[in-house]
């Protein structure tokens, strides 16, 4: 088996987004970040996979040189190398995006074989289009099955499971596929300090794509309005049980 | 023209697909849709056309093949653009039909004005940031966030039409083989009146104890943050927020939860929040309608008292 998972590198918000001056970008100069919750169960799926039947596993990225913090944390838990699309650090939009993993991937393949499984999250944290797996899909002419929470190989085929009103659905498409997954898939593993000390000596090939204008362009983001919420305290600690149970009776709920 | 794919359950439009339909009237074109598989009353949505996909095929879902029907519909009508609501579903099928035709897609928009050039408002961050955002495209494809557009009726006696899709194969390599009916039993997180929810601050699984005692005086289901799955506490479908699910409570009681935008995200529904922290400058007090400082190790146990009291 052959398994890649694609990955984005996002800032963690925190308790408040504060944005950059031109209103073009999150001010990420106090934020730390890491890969989408969706992505991170994509790449321990992929792990799970290699380390069942198999094989080799790949991590993908198009993102800023700093990026390769989060392709490292991916080859932390397992995943054997990275292929990384540097960017200047301006945004991509998700046509432009697929355009460039699908070339990434096809010469991928062309060196060590055809992937039987590419994993994306069904959408990035931060920019949400909801898309990049789809085009990827098209373009390389795969089965492509969105918002995964159960994935089982079985044999030449796999077993995919979304959830939905009432239950789940279930697909069964031959490999090889495109699967975008949600958080709830799997629950990652904790990387081991010998798995990160791997991580650091496992290759990572870096390529600098060119960037096409966007045709979805960004123009400013907007914080907003919260919710007019002003908070009323019912007391501290336990002596609060009366006015909690009040505010509850009142609420209708109780 | 412009063309919106409407999603029926049970026999009836969705209402993000309603919702889609009063956003799509702000192109000021004549709205059509296009239903898969059966008719249902769109009189009050104004639309001038309705077309009903039928197909021997259609009977399991195949979103490809929906994205192919949508397509072929576009076409033949010469449509301006084409929508869909931001549900799983809608933004699936759009993709798709992005992918196929080599266009453009804003997903979960929350309004459009037609320019030229043509600009949308978007959900980023499961919507705890918004851009702006210009769509270059000659045919814009566009999803509809979920309950932001209120659904406005609008009379029309619409046109039905039949509409024949061609589908291949191909179309229909991905589709849906079975239905797993989820285990009954238990409060639903989404349609819970009362959600108590555990975050670091409870401590431990074993914490957790006080928290379901709690929301079972309540009726209420139990929640947590991701902090809490990633430690294994509780299962992810207790997970509240934007990777999480998203709760519409009367009350949400927070116990023990910071209040990362990324957890807000799941709350925009709850009517009354209500925190209980330890840290009174958590975000979490700030974004509170009632808070409570201190202990929840000591403020839970006393209030499931305090309700055993007065039952
Ligand atoms: C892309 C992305 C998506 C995410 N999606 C989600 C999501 O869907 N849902 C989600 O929840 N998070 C999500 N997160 C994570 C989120 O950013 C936070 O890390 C997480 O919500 C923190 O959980 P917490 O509030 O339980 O923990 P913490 O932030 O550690 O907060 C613990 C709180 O407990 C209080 N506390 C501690 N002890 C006590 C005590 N004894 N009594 C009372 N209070 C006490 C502390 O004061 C603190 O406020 C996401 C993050 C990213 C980057």
């Amino acid at each position: 088996m052959r398994v890649l998972a694609c990955i984005k590198r996002v800032p963690i918000t925190g308790g408040r987004i504060v944005l950059t001056d031109d209103s073009l970008a999150i001010d990420t100069r106090h934020l730390g970040f890491t890969m989408s919750p969706h992505e991170e169960c994509g790449v321990e799926e992929a792990v799970r996979i290699i380390e069942a039947g198999g094989g080799d596993s790949v991590v993908l990225t198009l993102g800023p040189p700093e990026a390769v913090e989060q392709l490292r944390d991916a080859m932390a838990l397992g995943i054997d190398r990275a292929i990384h699309l540097q960017t200047d650090g301006r945004e991509w939009d998700g046509e432009a995006t697929a355009a460039a993993l699908t070339e990434a991937i096809k010469a991928d393949e062309a060196a060590s074989g055809r992937f039987d499984l590419v994993f994306f999250g069904n959408e990035s944290a931060d920019s949400g289009g909801f898309q990049v797996g789809a085009r990827v899909a098209y373009a390389l002419a795969r089965p492509c099955v969105t918002g995964l929470k159960r994935v089982t190989i079985e044999g030449a085929s796999v077993r995919c499971e979304q959830e939905v009103e009432g239950g789940r659905d279930v697909y069964v498409v031959p490999l090889p596929a495109v699967l975008t997954v949600k958080e709830g898939l799997n629950l990652p593993r904790y990387p081991s300090v010998p798995g990160r000390m791997r991580a650091g000596r496992k290759p990572v090939t870096a390529t600098n794509p060119v960037r096409p204008e966007p045709r979805l362009e960004l123009v400013r983001l907007v914080v907003p309005a919260g919710q007019g919420r002003r908070a009323e305290s019912l007391g501290t600690g336990a002596a609060a049980a009366p006015a909690v149970v009040e505010m509850l009776r009142k609420a209708g709920v109780l | 023209m412009v063309l919106v794919l409407v999603e029926q359950a049970g026999g009836n439009a969705i209402d993000p697909s309603l919702q889609t339909l009063t956003l799509a009237r702000s192109f000021g074109q004549p709205v059509h849709a296009l239903l898969v598989g059966s008719a249902t009353d769109l009189t009050q949505h104004g639309v001038a056309v309705a077309h009903v996909a039928q197909h021997v095929a259609l009977g399991a879902y195949a979103p490809d093949a929906w994205a192919a029907m949508l397509n072929q519909l576009a076409v033949q009508l010469n449509a301006s653009a084409v929508l869909a609501a931001g549900t799983d579903r809608g933004n699936e099928v759009m993709a798709r039909f992005a992918a196929r035709t080599g266009l453009p897609l804003a997903a979960n928009c929350t309004s459009v004005s037609p320019g030229p050039p043509l600009t949308v408002t978007r959900l980023r961050w499961g919507g705890s940031l918004l851009e702006e955002a210009r769509l270059n495209s000659e045919r814009p494809l566009i999803t509809v966030a979920p309950y932001v557009v209120p659904i406005e009726p609008s009379s029309m006696p619409a046109d039905v039409e039949p509409f024949a899709p061609e589908l291949t194969d191909e179309n229909l390599l991905v589709r849906v083989v079975e239905h797993v009916a989820a285990p009954g039993g238990g409060v639903s997180l989404t349609e819970a009146k009362v959600v108590v929810s555990g975050g670091r601050g409870v401590g431990s699984k074993e914490g957790f104890a006080i928290i379901e005692e709690l929301a079972g005086l309540l009726g209420a289901a139990v929640g947590c943050s991701r902090a809490v799955t990633s430690a294994g506490w509780r299962p992810h479908t207790d997970q509240v927020g934007q990777t999480g699910t998203k709760v519409a409570p009367d009350v949400y009681i927070a116990c023990g939860i910071s209040g990362a935008t990324q957890h807000m995200a799941g709350l925009k529904g709850a009517k009354r929040i209500l925190a209980i922290n330890s840290d009174a400058q958590a975000p979490m007090m700030q974004n509170a309608d009632y808070t409570v400082a201190g202990d929840l190790k000591e403020i839970v146990p006393a209030i499931s008292a305090e309700i055993r009291k007065v039952k």
